[in-house]
């Protein structure tokens, strides 16, 4: 708090991390190189990891930097992160599960010949 | 810092003097309205995961869907949302540029910074139009069999063909005159296409094979059929012509890709929305110099909060929708 120097350089260099990032990914989705897209790792391609983890690292750099998470009190970006990092994969696991093991059941009963 | 009770009550909007975790009464609400719209938009995205998975093997491929670009013709996907992720990371850009300027006390950087991203989320929201467009329109067309399977259709080469490229629309619609209310007095009859039409033109036409909605998962494409025996016996089937999306149908497979897509771009849009109206009269203050008065420009930092969230969340949907 009550910090006034500026901060523009830094600003800047990470908006040129963050748009990095996002031309990586956009690269990646355009090629979708081989070795990576035909793969399956944990219930998806080694490439949806890939943009998985990107785009979790581009999150955590908005929060850190744009939202001056680097200039909060620890104990407060704690209530802000812990509920977020329990509370979201702990759902997404459990309904992404559901679901795969919804289509395993149903999908053998959907017809494809006529 | 020790608060005395006059002190609790003219700072009723700061929560007094006390500060508990260091953060002011209104920048930590806005935190917990990020983190519980956060878990609303989580949920959201889990949901769409929970019915990708359900249909794993017949899920629209965005690449596929997604395809425009403004004046080129042709098949571009990707583009068009990488632009409007750039739109949008650069105005979370002037916005944060904005609040460190009012760290600062510069009243005309914070004007021009927060201009830029009003007009930021303004192109973001006509980008956002542009693409439901585009997607509402639709490209190419197909037919819904009975059981309400997809088919759509391609050329000899597997690539996906447009129903105009082979078939003549036949049905007229209507013929546009005064009893039908409409205001002029008589238009010219549009056609539509049937699916008789369509099955009469796919038997003359040698060229033109189907596609299914299922996903061959050694090469995670669509399965085409050239057979046009075997293609017909789907193709029998048919109820009626899809054309574009909507929330009941759409052309690219199975309808509940596009009631996610509506429905999660549509709210992070309405974010986006909201956003730009709470930019504008925090920019009206400014220029009003309520936050010169004032002595601190906090509430920019916290409207910044909000517009860097709605940034954050369009990167999950940028993910999810258009990447994985």
């Amino acid at each position: 708090m009550g910090q006034h120097e500026s901060n523009t350089k830094l600003i800047w260099k990470v908006f040129g991390f963050l748009s990095l990032v996002t031309i990586v990914e956009v690269i990646l989705g355009i090629i979708k190189p081989h070795s990576l897209h035909y793969t399956n790792f944990l219930g998806t391609s080694l490439l949806n990891w890939i943009f998985i983890i990107l785009t979790i690292v581009k999150a955590a750099g908005i929060m850190w930097y744009f939202m001056h998470m680097n200039h909060e009190r620890k104990n407060f970006v704690n209530s802000i992160i812990i509920p977020l990092i329990i509370l979201i994969p702990y759902l997404v696991t459990l309904l992404l599960i559901e679901g795969s093991y919804i289509h395993d059941t149903m999908a053998p009963f959907v017809n494809w010949k006529y | 810092m020790k608060a005395t009770t006059a002190d609790q009550n003219t700072n009723v909007w700061e929560g007094g003097a006390t500060r508990p975790m260091g953060a002011s009464y209104g920048k930590m609400m806005m935190w917990f309205f990020i983190l519980s719209d956060a878990l609303t938009f989580a949920g959201f995205l889990a949901a769409y995961g929970f019915t990708r998975y359900k249909f794993i093997d017949i899920w629209p491929i965005a690449d596929e869907v997604f395809t425009h670009f403004p004046f080129f013709h042709g098949t571009y996907p990707m583009y068009y949302v990488a632009l409007m992720t750039f739109i949008l990371i650069f105005s979370s850009v002037t916005m944060v540029l904005a609040v460190d300027a009012g760290h600062q006390m510069k009243k005309n950087k914070v004007i021009t910074y927060m201009f830029l991203t009003i007009i930021g989320g303004l192109v973001f929201v006509g980008s956002q139009a542009w693409e439901w467009k585009n997607f509402i329109k639709g490209e190419y067309g197909a037919v819904q069999l009975k059981d309400g399977k997809i088919i759509q259709f391609v050329n000899h080469d597997g690539k996906q063909i447009a129903l105009e490229d082979f078939a003549t629309p036949s049905n007229p619609v209507i013929e546009h005159t005064r009893e039908n209310g409409l205001w002029f007095e008589k238009g010219e009859t549009t056609y539509e296409y049937t699916t008789s039409g369509i099955i009469e033109a796919f038997k003359h036409n040698p060229e033109v094979g189907i596609r299914l909605e299922k996903i061959n998962p050694e090469t995670k494409q669509k399965e085409v059929i050239l057979n046009k025996a075997e293609a017909l016996k789907f193709l029998e089937q048919s109820t009626r012509v899809v054309r574009g999306a909507n929330l009941e149908v759409n052309e690219y497979g199975s309808s509940q890709f596009a009631d996610f897509f509506f429905f999660i771009t549509g709210f992070h849009g309405f974010h986006v929305c909201s956003g730009i109206a709470l930019n504008i009269i925090i920019f009206v203050n400014v220029l009003l110099g309520t936050y010169e008065r004032r002595g601190h420009y906090e509430m920019v930092e916290k409207v910044g909060l909000y517009w860097h969230f709605v940034d954050l969340v369009w990167v999950f949907v940028f993910t999810f929708f258009y990447l994985v």
